[in-house]
């Protein structure tokens, strides 16, 4: 079997009194979509932090390309070649697409033993980048306050697959879009997995995990219920599994299994 | 160039086309740019006979504008990285105070004085960053508190030291110091004399000052806020730093996901605004040649109508160091001009709100077709 990009072994994760992961397992594979699936409050937000280097594991191992990792900071994680893609906080949209692509990665021109920011690179990569995602832009010094909610995911991901993500997290990417972006935004993600990058898919909507992923884990308070492959498991069963098997079911029959 | 897009659709068709007049004409400046133009056309049909465009009327107008503009520029850049100071004011009265009693009460050469000033103020800045950072607190609050502490110390000191607000006798002991000319001192004193003598400006027909010039030179004070508006300029638009000061004042929480330093950033900033209220502090006690506990009072609100009149969002994120020294250029030539066109001074207060009023309303215009905001 194939070494995974990232293991995540027995993460147990305590907020004072509160046990938020109690033993989580999961291992990404490279170039595959792996889904993360739960309910509000299941845990997601807090092992995919734990993944990126927001919060430290109050028990557990990172093993990332076959070596143990302690992530101390967000950095050490993004330096690793882990980026994570929130949901709201990928952009900043007063600013322009160029800045916001090469926020906290500023290409340096020397002139005069000073640095300064490399405008004219930062453009013309920044174009170049957007349109291999498809998306047309008037120009690189354009407010990313323009785009669409999807467009701005696409950026986001257009950046961390430049800078060289082997794991991009995305979280959440699709749960605040309209059908069309959504439908972009999953198309872009099969291209990034298409390059052989390990695409982590944070969503509670089992369609559009459906849709791309290879393989899905579902949490719930904090537990994995088990990885399933692509093809051994329906719809129906995933939704069950993320609800605890038990409200959901009941409610099945009045709904149509439209959920 | 893009050999690896496939069927890349080449124009969006929802994504209307610009005119190049247009895109060079929306930019953050353009609300402080109009004032301008606006408030010179101005005082151009009310004041012309007044003296106001003469060589001395061009000075005292410039050299007030240029006072705003040191304050103005430190508060920009701050406000950009999203956070305020409110002790701006304080701290002028502050570094003066402290500079006056170096040198004539501990009896410490000038320069040495002026770099212990330095360091003391750029220090305090620094303990007003840390707080804001640490307790997370709104910076208003934070410096507000600073505001009101560093002034009562002014006074504290200045009187508990010398029994006097106002210390004197700074120009005496200030005589031929190297580092007090860098902001007492005036520049191309002979290139005036020649215009002088040229008679393409005006000279003292009587006097001690009988065939002098005017206008002597161009006073440090200008340069100062000439250099800064540049460098500064130059920092938030052209270098890495300025693109981090961009990103901590548009949402501090992406920027640091990002990699963004962000609170170095932002106590940086704070630095630098004591830097800038230091300068002004020091080249006022060289040109008075006195220190007063009460200077700078209302500085703080001045130089952020300046920022807010050259384009800056109150909330940060967003702004021109060009449009807030337009913003300041606005205000000096607002306060002169309507005593060069002898019209009564408390309505200067009047015709300051109605032009913030009518700037904001065009920025905030501007800045929505620009970012796209709601």
């Amino acid at each position: 079997m194939v070494e995974p990009i990232i293991r995540m072994k027995n993460i147990e994760k305590h907020f004072g009194l509160v046990i938020a992961l109690a033993g989580v397992s999961v291992d990404i594979m490279a170039g595959e979509c792996h889904c993360l699936l739960g309910d509000n409050g299941a845990g997601k937000s807090t092992f995919i932090k734990t993944m990126s280097g927001v919060h430290k594991p109050s028990k557990g191992e990172i093993i990332f390309s076959g070596e143990a990792m302690k992530f101390e900071r967000p950095r050490d994680a993004i330096a690793a070649g882990v980026a994570t893609v929130y949901q709201d906080l990928a952009m900043i949209p007063l600013m322009s697409v160029s800045r916001n692509f090469f926020m906290g990665n500023e290409p340096i021109k020397k002139f005069a033993g000073i640095s300064f920011f490399d405008h004219e690179y930062a453009n013309r990569v920044t174009m170049q980048e957007m349109k291999k995602m498809g998306i047309n832009l008037r120009g690189p010094d354009q407010a990313v306050g323009t785009l669409s909610g999807g467009e701005r995911q696409t950026v986001a991901i257009a950046r961390a697959v430049h800078f060289g993500a082997k794991v991009l997290i995305l979280d959440e990417p699709t749960s605040a879009l309209g059908v069309r972006q959504t439908s972009n935004v999953l198309a872009t993600i099969d291209k990034v997995r298409n390059q052989g990058i390990a695409v982590v898919f944070i969503t509670h909507n089992v369609r559009h995990a459906m849709a791309v992923g290879d393989r899905f884990t579902v949490l719930n308070r904090g537990k994995t219920l088990g990885t399933a492959i692509r093809g051994e498991i329906t719809p129906e069963e995933l939704q069950d599994l993320m609800a605890g098997g038990q409200e959901l079911a009941s409610l099945e029959g009045s709904l149509g299994g439209t959920v | 160039m893009s050999n690896n897009v496939g069927n890349a659709v080449d124009d969006d068709e929802r994504v209307k086309g610009m005119s190049p007049l247009r895109k060079a004409m929306i930019r953050p400046e353009l609300g402080a740019i109009c004032g301008t133009i606006l408030v010179f056309v101005f005082f151009f049909l009310t004041a012309r006979d007044s003296g106001m465009f003469g060589a001395a009327g061009v000075l005292n107008w410039t050299l007030v504008s240029a006072q705003f503009a040191i304050i103005a520029v430190g508060a920009c850049m701050l406000m950009i990285a999203g956070e305020f100071d409110l002790s701006v004011g304080s701290m002028i009265g502050f570094a003066g105070i402290i500079l006056a009693l170096l040198t004539i009460s501990v009896g410490l050469p000038t320069w040495l004085a002026i770099i212990i000033t330095f360091i003391v103020c750029i220090g305090l800045g620094a303990v007003n960053g840390w707080l804001v950072i640490k307790t997370g607190l709104p910076s208003f609050i934070v410096t507000l508190a600073t505001l009101f502490i560093l002034r009562g110390l002014t006074i504290f000191a200045a009187i508990a030291t010398t029994r006097k607000t106002i210390i004197g006798g700074m120009r005496e002991a200030s005589e031929g110091d190297w580092l007090a000319g860098l902001f007492g001192g005036k520049i191309f004193k002979g290139f005036f004399q020649w215009l002088g003598d040229a008679g393409m400006i005006d000279v003292f027909s009587r006097g001690v000052k009988k065939g002098m010039p005017v206008v002597e030179g161009i006073p440090m004070l200008i340069v100062w806020a000439l250099g800064l508006i540049i460098i500064a300029h130059i920092v938030l638009t052209k270098t890495r730093f300025g693109n981090w000061i961009f990103a901590s004042g548009g949402d501090a929480q992406a920027a640091r996901y990002a990699g963004v330093p962000v609170n170095r950033t932002k106590i940086l900033m704070f630095m630098f605004t004591a830097f800038c209220a230091t300068v002004f502090a020091v080249c006022q006690v060289m040109e008075f040649g006195s220190a007063g506990a009460d200077r700078g009072i209302l500085k703080e609100f001045e130089a952020i109508i300046s920022v807010v009149i050259g384009g800056a969002l109150l909330t940060g994120g967003y702004g021109s160091v060009i449009g807030a020294a337009l913003g300041a250029l606005i205000f000096g030539v607002v306060q002169q001009g309507l005593f060069f066109a002898g019209v009564e001074s408390s309505l200067f207060r009047v015709f300051l709100g109605i032009l913030l009023l009518l700037a904001v309303i065009l920025n905030t215009y501007i800045r929505r077709m620009i970012t796209g905001e709601k």
